[in-house]
C-alpha cells in the first residue's frame, strides 16, 4: 500500500514539467545531430576507412568466391580478375589494338614456331599440318624480372631457406601469411616456366587443361603417368625439377623451349594464359610444409607472381586486396592504339611506367541491389549493368543505340560496351532420330526451326537488347567473321534495305511441308510433331524463357515439351546424348576461329569423344577443312576455308545460331583508360583513378539526411503518450 | 543431474548418425561424385580421366554405403559414408572439396555470425518482452487492439521486404550507414547496425505477440490477483510476478536458439555481405561441396541438441520445483 501511494508524486512531476522539457530535448537532439553531420566531412555510409579517401585505390566487387588462385588450376573469370594481375605468362594481349593481338609480356619477343618432320628436318613455316611432326617454340625471357616479396624466398644468415624446414607447431603460430616476418625474392628464370608446365601433371593438383595439353606437349601425358607412379602417395613437396620433360626444356637461364607434337598455331594463345605462368619451386616447397594446409596456406590462397600486383589480403568471405608489387619492373603503357584512342584520352599515359593504381580493393557482394546502390553512391568505381538496374542506367535512342539515362549522365558515368567473344545457341542433338542426322528431312526441319526461333526477339526481351544475332559460331572481332551482306546466314536471313532480315515464317512452314511435316504434324501419327527441349531449372525468369521457346516452335505447329532438370542431370544428358534440343554457350579461350569452329568438329563430339561439340555434329567434309584451317595463318586462304565451313554448317544447321552477348559496363568519371579488352585478364595495370575527384563526389552524393530520424523518434515518443495515459487510467481505476 | 545429462548425450549419438545418414542420402540423390568432380574442376576441357583422378584423391571413388567387393568389416568401412562420417564425431571436419580446411573456415566465420546474431537476440528479447509487458498492462484497451493488429501486420511482411526496405531507407535515402559490408572490432559497428536493426524489427511483431500471450495467460492467475490485493503496483506485479512466472516458456524458446546463433542467419548475411556461417553453408550447397555441407549439418544438429539440453538445465534455474533425474 505504502509503495503504491508513494508513486503518486512521482507521476505528478512529469505532468507539470513535460510541456517545457519535451521540446527542449528534441531541439537539443536535432542540434546535436546537425552539428555531428556538419562536423563529419566523410560520409557516414562509407564502407571504407576515412584515411583511404585520398589514395589511388581501385574499388570493385566480386560475387563469387574464387576457388583456385593456383595458376595450374585457375580457369574461371572470377579467379582471373585476381590471378591476371599477379601472374605473368610470357605473352599478353595488346591493351588497345584490335583485332586482338599478342605481344610479349615477360618474353623478349614473340616466339617463332619452328616446324620439324619425323626425321627431325626443319620445314618451312608454310608446311602442311600432316608433314609436321614437331613444332618448337623457343622463348627468351627479359632479364631482371623479380618475384614479389614472399616468405618462400626468405633466407637465414647461412643462406638456407628460412621457412623450408618449418614444423607443424611452428606453422601453427601463424594465422596469415603476413605473420611470416621475413620475405625474400629472386630473379625469374626459364626454369620457373618449365616447372609450371610440369605442374600441369602434378598428381594432386588436377589442372583442368592437363588432358588437353597432354595431347599437344611432347611427352607430357607420359610424364604425368611417371609422376603418378613415383609420387602419387607423396602429399608433401613433389620436387618436379628431378623429373625431365621432353616437351619443355631449359636452354639457358633465360631461354626455354616447348615442343608440340603437331602443327598447332593456336598454342601461342595458351602462352598468354595463367596455366603457363611461372611458379617458383620455392613456393611449392614452402606450402608443402606440415600444417600449412590446415592453416589454408597454399598457392591456391596466397599466389606468388612477378606481376604488377600481389595479394595482401585474401578473405574471400569479405574482401580481397591486391597491392602494388614493390619488385615490379615498371612496364611502360602502350604507345599505339586504334584510330580514336588518342582522342579518347587512351594514349595519355603512353610510355609511362605501370601500374597507376596502388591498391585494388574487391568486396564480396552477392546481391545485386547493394552492389548497384554502392556504385551509385561512388563506393565502387565500376559496375556491370544488371537486369534489375538496367532501366535506371540505360535507354535506347531512336536509332536503337544504347545510351545512358539522364541521371547517369548527370553523375558523369560512362557507358562502355563490347561484343563478347562468346556465343549462345540452341543446339540439336545430331544423334537424335528426329532432329539429328544427315537426312534431308531432318536438315529441312532444323532449318525451319532456325527461321522460327527469333533470337532478335529473345535478345530484346531477355537480354535488354544486349546481344547481336549470330549468323554462325564466330563472333565479331575474331578472324573469320564477316560483317554485312557477305556474312549473313542465307538460310535464315535475307538482305533487305541494307540489313539482314529474318525470313518470313511462311518460308519456314514451306520447309516443314517439304520435310514431310505439313502444318507441323507428324504424318505417322497425325498429331503435332512432338519435340523435347532439355532445360535447366532457373526460377521464375526461366519459366518466361521456356514459354517463349514453346511459342517459337508453336509458330510451326510443333509441340515443344520442356523437360526441366537440374544442372547435373542436364550435363549428363549432353554427355550421354539422350537430350534432343538444348541451349548452350561457349566463351572463347583465345581469339581464333579455331576456338569456335572446333565446337562443330566431329572428333570433338561430346558423346563419342567427351569433347566440346555438344551437338555431336559430324561432317567429314567439315572436319577435313577444319584440320587444314586450324594450321593456317590468318589470310585470304584461311578466310576462304572458313567461308566454306560456314556454308556447310549453315546448310546443315546443327545449331540455331543464337546470339553473341554484349558486355555493358559503367564507369565513374574518375576511372580512366577503361577501353574494354575482353581477352586480356591483366588490365588493372593500365587503369587510372582520380582520388580527389572521387572523394569530392562521394561527399556530395552521400550527405546524411537526419530529419526523418528525428521525426521518427518524435513519433515514437508521441505514441508512448496514450500508452502512458492508459496505464495511468488503469492505475487510478477503482475496483467495481 | 549429471546422470541425466550423460544419458541425453548418449541419446545424441544415434540422432547425429541418423541426421548424417539422411544428409548423405539426400546429397547423393542429387549429386553424384562425378558431378562433384566436374563442379570443382570446371566445365571446359575436362576429361573423364581427370574426373576419376579427382574422385580417387578425395575417396569418392568408393561405394557410397556398402562395399560388396570388400571383405568383412571393410564392407561397411571402405565406403564414402563411413570414411566421411566417423571423423566428424572427433570434430575433425577435414578439408572441403576445393581443398580448404573446414575447421579453420568455421572458426573464422563464427565471429561475424555472432557479431550480428547476439545483439539481435538481446535487443529483440528486451524490446519484445518490454513491449509485450506494456501491451499486457493495457489489455482490453484500443491500444492493445492496435498493438496486436500492428504485430500481425509486422509478422505478415516478408523478411526480404524488411531487408530491402531497410537498405533503401537507411543506406540509400538517409545515407546513415553502409548498405552492406563488414569489418572487425569497433569499425564493424556501422556495418552491423543496419542488419541488427532490420532483424530486430522483423522479429518484433512475432516476439511481442507471443510474449503478450504468455503474460496474459499468467496475468489472470490467482497469485497475480493476490499480489494486487496486497496492494502491489502494476509495475511490481508485472516485473516481479508475471514476468518471472512466464520465464519457462520464454526460456524454451530462447535457450534452444542460443547454440544456433553460431550458425548465423542465411538471408541477412547474404544481403548485408556478412561473412558468417549462414552464407558458408549456402555457398557449399551451390558449389556441391559435400564436405562442407556434411560438416555444417553435423554442427547444426549438434548445436540443436546442445540447445535442448541447455533448455532443460535452464528450467531448473527458472523453477526450483523442476529436477532433472
Amino acid at each position: 500500500m505504502a509503495s503504491a501511494r508513494g508513486d503518486l508524486p512521482a507521476i505528478k512531476r512529469p505532468r507539470v514539467h513535460a510541456p517545457m522539457r519535451a521540446p527542449s530535448t528534441a531541439a537539443l537532439l536535432i542540434l546535436c545531430l546537425a552539428a555531428l553531420a556538419g562536423c563529419m566531412e566523410e560520409p557516414w555510409n562509407s564502407p571504407y576507412p576515412r584515411a583511404d579517401s585520398a589514395k589511388a585505390i581501385f574499388y570493385g566487387a566480386f560475387a563469387e568466391r574464387p576457388k583456385h588462385l593456383d595458376p595450374v588450376s585457375s580457369y574461371s573469370e572470377t579467379e582471373a580478375q585476381f590471378t591476371g594481375q599477379i601472374y605473368e605468362p610470357v605473352l599478353q594481349y595488346h591493351f588497345l589494338e584490335r583485332p586482338y593481338k599478342l605481344v610479349p609480356l615477360t618474353a623478349e619477343h614473340l616466339p617463332e614456331a619452328r616446324y620439324f618432320d619425323r626425321d627431325g628436318v626443319e620445314l618451312a613455316a608454310t608446311a602442311a599440318a600432316e608433314q609436321v611432326a614437331e613444332t618448337v617454340y623457343r622463348i627468351t625471357l627479359k632479364p631482371g624480372i623479380q618475384f614479389q616479396p614472399h616468405p618462400a624466398f626468405a633466407r637465414d644468415a647461412e643462406g638456407g631457406y628460412r621457412y623450408h624446414q618449418l614444423s607443424a607447431t611452428q606453422v601453427a603460430r601463424h594465422a596469415t601469411l603476413a605473420e611470416f616476418t621475413h620475405t625474400g625474392t629472386r630473379e625469374l628464370t626459364a626454369e620457373d616456366y618449365v616447372y609450371q608446365i610440369k605442374r600441369l601433371m602434378h598428381p594432386h593438383l588436377h589442372s583442368p587443361v592437363a588432358g588437353l595439353m597432354g595431347k599437344y606437349i611432347k611427352g607430357l601425358a607420359a610424364f604425368g603417368e611417371r609422376l603418378r607412379e613415383a609420387e602419387g602417395g607423396n602429399h608433401g613437396f613433389v620436387d618436379l625439377r628431378k623429373y625431365a620433360l621432353e616437351g619443355a626444356r631449359v636452354i639457358d637461364r633465360y631461354t626455354f623451349e616447348i615442343v608440340i607434337t603437331d602443327k598447332y598455331p593456336q598454342f601461342r594463345y595458351w602462352l598468354a594464359m595463367s596455366f603457363f605462368a611461372p611458379v617458383p619451386w620455392e613456393a611449392d616447397a614452402f606450402y608443402a610444409r606440415p600444417g600449412m594446409r590446415e592453416r589454408n596456406f597454399s598457392l591456391d590462397w596466397y599466389p606468388v607472381g612477378t606481376g604488377p600486383y600481389m595479394m595482401v589480403e585474401n578473405n574471400p568471405n569479405r574482401r580481397m586486396v591486391l597491392a602494388r608489387n614493390p619488385n615490379f619492373r615498371g612496364e611502360p603503357y602502350p604507345s599505339s592504339g586504334m584510330p580514336g584512342d588518342e582522342q579518347a584520352g587512351l594514349l595519355r599515359m603512353a610510355g609511362k611506367p605501370m601500374p597507376f593504381i596502388d591498391v585494388a580493393h574487391y568486396s564480396l557482394e552477392k546481391e545485386e541491389i547493394p552492389q548497384w546502390t554502392k556504385f551509385l553512391q561512388g563506393y565502387y568505381d565500376v559496375a556491370a549493368v544488371l537486369p534489375d538496374s538496367f532501366d535506371q542506367a540505360i535507354q535506347f535512342a531512336g536509332n536503337g543505340e544504347a545510351e545512358l539515362t539522364q541521371d547517369m549522365r548527370e553523375k558523369g558515368v560512362q557507358l562502355v560496351t563490347a561484343v563478347e567473344e562468346a556465343t549462345y545457341y540452341l543446339g540439336f542433338n545430331m544423334r537424335d532420330s528426329v532432329v539429328g542426322g544427315d537426312s534431308e528431312r531432318a536438315r529441312l526441319l532444323r532449318r525451319a526451326i532456325s527461321i522460327a526461333v527469333d533470337f532478335e526477339e529473345f535478345v530484346a526481351i531477355f537480354a535488354n537488347g544486349r546481344g547481336v544475332a549470330a549468323h554462325g559460331p564466330i563472333p565479331p572481332e575474331i578472324f573469320g567473321y564477316r560483317a554485312g551482306q557477305d556474312g549473313i546466314n542465307p538460310y535464315v536471313y535475307e538482305w533487305r534495305g541494307g540489313r539482314a532480315v529474318r525470313r518470313d515464317i511462311a518460308e519456314a512452314r514451306a520447309l516443314m511441308r517439304e520435310a514431310g511435316y505439313p502444318e507441323g504434324r507428324d504424318p505417322a501419327t497425325g498429331q503435332p510433331l512432338l519435340l523435347y527441349y532439355e532445360a535447366v531449372a532457373a526460377g521464375p525468369s526461366g519459366k518466361a524463357q521456356l514459354n517463349w521457346y514453346r511459342k517459337q516452335f508453336d509458330k510451326l505447329g510443333i509441340q515443344l515439351v520442356v523437360r526441366v532438370t537440374d544442372y547435373n542431370r542436364f550435363q549428363e544428358k549432353l554427355r550421354e546424348g539422350t537430350g534432343q534440343i538444348f541451349t548452350w554457350g561457349w566463351n572463347a579461350d583465345y581469339p581464333d576461329p579455331e576456338n569456335f569452329l572446333f565446337l562443330l568438329y566431329g572428333p570433338n563430339g561430346k558423346v563419342r569423344h567427351g569433347g566440346e561439340n555438344a551437338a555431336n555434329y559430324a561432317s567429314e567434309a567439315f572436319d577435313r577443312l577444319f584440320v587444314t584451317m586450324r594450321a593456317m595463318p590468318d589470310g585470304p586462304e584461311r578466310q576462304a576455308l572458313i567461308d566454306q565451313m560456314m556454308e556447310m554448317a549453315r546448310r546443315d544447321a546443327p545449331w540455331v545460331w543464337g546470339f553473341h552477348p554484349m558486355a555493358y559496363a559503367l564507369n565513374h568519371a574518375w576511372y580512366g583508360n577503361s577501353k574494354p579488352n575482353l581477352m586480356a585478364r591483366n588490365s588493372l595495370k593500365y587503369k587510372t583513378v582520380e582520388p580527389a575527384l572521387r572523394a569530392r563526389l562521394r561527399r556530395a552524393w552521400n550527405r546524411p539526411v537526419l530529419w526523418p530520424v528525428v521525426a521518427g523518434l518524435g513519433l515514437l515518443a508521441l505514441a508512448a503518450v496514450p500508452a502512458w495515459r492508459g496505464h495511468r487510467a488503469r492505475q487510478r481505476a477503482r475496483a467495481r | 543431474m549429471s546422470a541425466y545429462l550423460l544419458r541425453r548425450a548418449l541419446y545424441a549419438l544415434p540422432i547425429l548418425l541418423g541426421v548424417n545418414l539422411i544428409t548423405f542420402a539426400l546429397f547423393f540423390v542429387v549429386n553424384s561424385p562425378d558431378d562433384m568432380a566436374r563442379m570443382q574442376l570446371g566445365n571446359k576441357h575436362i576429361t573423364q580421366a581427370a574426373v576419376e583422378q579427382w574422385k580417387a584423391e578425395r575417396g569418392y571413388n568408393r561405394p557410397l554405403l556398402w562395399n560388396a567387393q570388400a571383405d568383412g568389416l571393410a564392407r561397411a568401412t571402405d565406403t564414402i559414408f563411413y570414411r566421411n562420417t566417423l571423423r566428424l564425431f572427433l570434430f575433425d571436419f577435414g578439408q572441403s572439396d576445393s581443398g580448404r580446411d573446414i575447421g579453420f573456415d568455421i572458426a573464422q566465420r563464427m565471429g561475424p555470425s555472432l557479431a550480428v546474431s547476439v545483439p539481435v537476440l538481446i535487443l529483440e528479447l528486451a524490446l519484445a518482452i518490454g513491449l509485450a509487458l506494456v501491451v499486457a498492462v493495457l489489455r482490453g484497451t484500443y491500444l492493445d487492439l492496435w498493438a496486436v493488429v500492428l504485430c500481425v501486420a509486422m509478422m505478415s511482411v516478408s523478411m526480404l521486404f524488411y531487408i530491402i526496405g531497410g537498405q533503401f531507407l537507411f543506406g540509400k535515402l538517409l545515407r546513415l550507414v553502409p548498405i552492406s559490408g563488414y569489418d572487425q572490432g569497433l569499425a564493424g559497428f556501422k556495418f552491423v547496425a543496419l542488419p541488427v536493426l532490420v532483424s530486430v524489427v522483423a522479429a518484433l511483431g512475432y516476439g511481442t505477440r507471443w510474449y503478450r500471450t504468455l503474460f496474459l495467460e499468467e496475468i489472470n492467475r490467482d497469485y497475480v490477483r493476490t499480489a494486487r490485493a496486497k496492494g502491489l503496483g502494476e509495475r511490481a506485479v508485472m516485473l516481479r510476478h508475471v514476468l518471472r512466472n512466464a520465464l519457462i516458456p520464454i526460456l524454451t524458446g530462447v535457450v534452444v536458439l542460443l547454440p544456433s546463433l553460431f550458425i548465423g542467419n542465411l538471408i541477412i548475411e547474404s544481403f548485408f555481405g556478412i561473412p558468417g556461417l549462414g552464407s558458408y553453408t549456402i555457398e557449399a550447397i551451390q558449389s556441391q561441396d559435400f564436405a562442407i555441407v556434411r560438416a555444417m549439418v553435423f554442427l547444426g544438429s549438434l548445436l540443436y541438441i546442445v540447445g535442448l539440453l541447455l533448455t532443460d538445465v535452464s528450467y531448473t534455474l527458472a523453477d526450483p520445483r523442476v529436477r532433472l533425474e
